[in-house]
């Protein structure tokens, strides 16, 4: 920055002021094509910003008058609400931690493949038809007559059908289907950023398969793993569609957003469903936190091994 | 590469193969399904349909007014690229090029969007556009939709415009051309590999964007994915092989562009944004 020797001049000369405005602001980088970040920001600001802001407020100020807090306390006091935070829980954590036990050893084959541009390129189809697809489509196939439970009858694995639509197992499935590649591309690219060097010494030294990973890859990859983590289980937090059209959305997949929804379109109670969009945030917000939190005790430096 | 051949490094990586095995075979089972019960004339409790039949599309084109809904769906789809690839690249060069003070605030903010998840902002955002009078509209679609497509845009183009050497601007300032000339003349062929790159991005995700638009759409501002969603959800009320045609049509207008764009960009690319994340 050349702010600080500029400004020792002027002021030593005593021509601060004499300076124009538009040189001061220049040389601390804001000139005309700074200004071109405005309309991108200001869109934003008018339509991420201040509709968030406007919700938290909004939620401050129940439908039918009364305390500030009302939308709050009916909220954790209905459990028709407040059991939504532990449906959702239950739906989410596991499938994140199972797409991230799943991701981790996969990823660590297929960095050795030479052509990863297929399967990532198989991988890419689910998160890009989307949730609604994926619903439509396991409806059938999961179905009491669909492939999967027909595959599994004539190898013999069950006897009769498995109900694995309109119930919490089938929101699973499609979280699997849709969040596995999510998850999976991204460790993807942690584990590759490796030096492959680092894994090589370990063997030269003797350690086996099990110890490389656990002693040299697991530690570099653990931070990553952990952003991997939060930003699955914040989409997985998120499901409304397939908990919807996948599961059984007035009982045991009755998720958060199924209840924001419902305040907002079928109740037209604009405040409590703000209630509920700031709670659901506030508890992706609380996982996120803990897990970054605990992330900081890792270590974090750079995972090339150094030349020499 | 070190190669492990012990029986036990052996059957693990046979494990790890047949897991992914069962997961691509279940994935395409899922799609096939859909592409056979769309053409199916009667499926009930065998391995495959009774016999084929078209007539399922011609119904679906007909009872969800197709037609009308996937004009809207590309008019709102080009709207949004266009849009949010004009000022993504506005802010992603001034944010490449200049330090400012505030500009990581800046950053912050166009990070949040691609972080939290849709429909957590989604429904106070489309609470301020009803109160605005904008849902339901056109532009209102377009608008929610700019939420993610904007920030995206920019933190996809930020490294690209960082590589570009700064010298090559300065030459052609010292050359005498204005600002206009520098932009059209010089940026906007260095920038367009990438400008591509990411709007193509852009398009696949809008095109499946379903939060969003549900949130946001009126009858006459549905997109494709939003009309398949209300098909799904009313099923019963029609057959369910015109719903699978629906989805086998949606299914083709997103892979039609996931192809094109796959030429240009890596499949990761898609769902990568986290590495543009600060690394603290």
């Amino acid at each position: 920055m050349s702010s600080v020797p500029l400004d020792g001049v002027a002021a030593a000369a005593g021509i601060e002021e004499a300076l124009p405005l538009r040189i001061k602001l220049a040389a601390r980088g804001l000139d005309g094509t700074t200004l071109l970040v405005l309309p991108a920001f200001l869109a934003i600001v008018a339509l991420f910003v201040y509709p968030f802001l406007y919700g938290l407020w909004l939620s401050f100020q129940p439908k039918d008058g009364g305390a500030a807090l009302s939308n709050y306390v009916r909220f954790f006091s209905d459990p028709f609400l407040y059991e939504t935070i532990g449906t959702t829980l239950r739906i989410a954590l596991p499938v994140t931690i199972v797409n991230l036990l799943l991701a981790v050893p996969i990823a660590m084959r297929v960095r050795l493949m030479r052509r990863q541009r297929i399967l990532t390129t198989i991988l890419v189809l689910p998160v890009t038809l989307g949730t609604v697809l994926v619903a439509e489509g396991l409806l059938n196939y999961l179905g009491p007559q669909g492939w999967f439970n027909r595959s599994l009858m004539w190898l013999g694995v069950i006897a009769g059908p498995v109900k694995l639509t309109n119930n919490y197992w089938g929101v699973v499935a499609s979280l699997l289907i849709t969040g596995f590649p999510f998850t999976f591309l991204l460790t993807l690219s942690y584990v590759t950023g490796i030096d492959p060097a680092l894994e090589q010494a370990g063997a030269v030294h003797g350690a086996s398969a099990r110890s490389r990973f656990f002693r040299i890859v697991l530690p570099l990859i653990l931070p990553g793993l952990a952003i991997t983590f939060c930003l699955s289980f914040v989409q997985a937090f998120a499901v409304f569609p397939s908990a919807v059209l996948l599961g059984a959305p007035a009982g045991p997949t009755r998720v958060i957003s199924i209840a924001a929804y419902q305040a907002a379109f079928e109740e037209y109670d604009y405040s409590l469903a703000s209630a509920i969009a700031m709670i659901m945030g506030l508890v992706q917000f609380a996982l996120v936190a803990a897990v970054l939190a605990g992330r900081r005790l890792l270590y974090r430096g750079p995972v090339a091994g150094t030349k020499g | 590469m070190i190669r492990d051949t012990g029986l036990s490094a052996k059957l693990w990586r046979i494990a790890i193969w047949a897991a992914t095995a069962v997961f691509i075979l279940n994935l395409f089972g899922m799609i096939a399904a859909v592409v056979t019960n769309s053409f199916a004339t009667r499926w009930l409790g065998t391995w495959l349909p009774l016999g084929y039949t078209t007539r399922w599309y011609v119904a679906a084109w007909n009872e969800f007014q197709l037609d009308d809904v996937l004009i809207v769906t590309f008019q709102v789809v080009f709207t949004v690229v266009l849009v949010s690839g004009l000022l993504g690249v506005l802010a992603a060069y001034a944010l490449a090029r200049r330090d400012f003070p505030g500009k990581r605030a800046i950053m912050l903010v166009f990070l949040l969007p691609l972080l939290v998840p849709p429909i957590t902002y989604g429904i106070p955002m489309a609470t301020v556009l009803y109160r605005a009078g904008l849902a339901g509209t056109f532009w209102g679609v377009v608008l929610a939709n700019l939420v993610p497509t904007i920030p995206f845009v920019v933190l996809v183009m930020i490294p690209f415009i960082e590589q570009i050497d700064p010298r090559i601007e300065a030459a052609a300032r010292v050359f005498g051309a204005s600002t206009f000339k520098l932009l059209v003349r010089v940026l906007l062929p260095i920038l367009l590999p990438g400008m591509l790159a990411a709007m193509l991005l852009v398009l696949v995700r809008t095109i499946a964007m379903f939060e969003l638009t549900f949130l946001t759409a009126g009858p006459t501002s549905q997109t494709l994915v939003v009309a398949l969603y209300y098909a799904v959800f009313a099923a019963g009320v029609r057959a369910g092989q015109s719903i699978d045609a629906m989805a086998v049509i949606y299914m083709v207008v997103t892979l039609v562009w996931l192809v094109i764009a796959l030429r240009f960009v890596n499949p990761t690319q898609i769902v990568a944004r986290a590495k543009q994340e600060p690394a603290h």
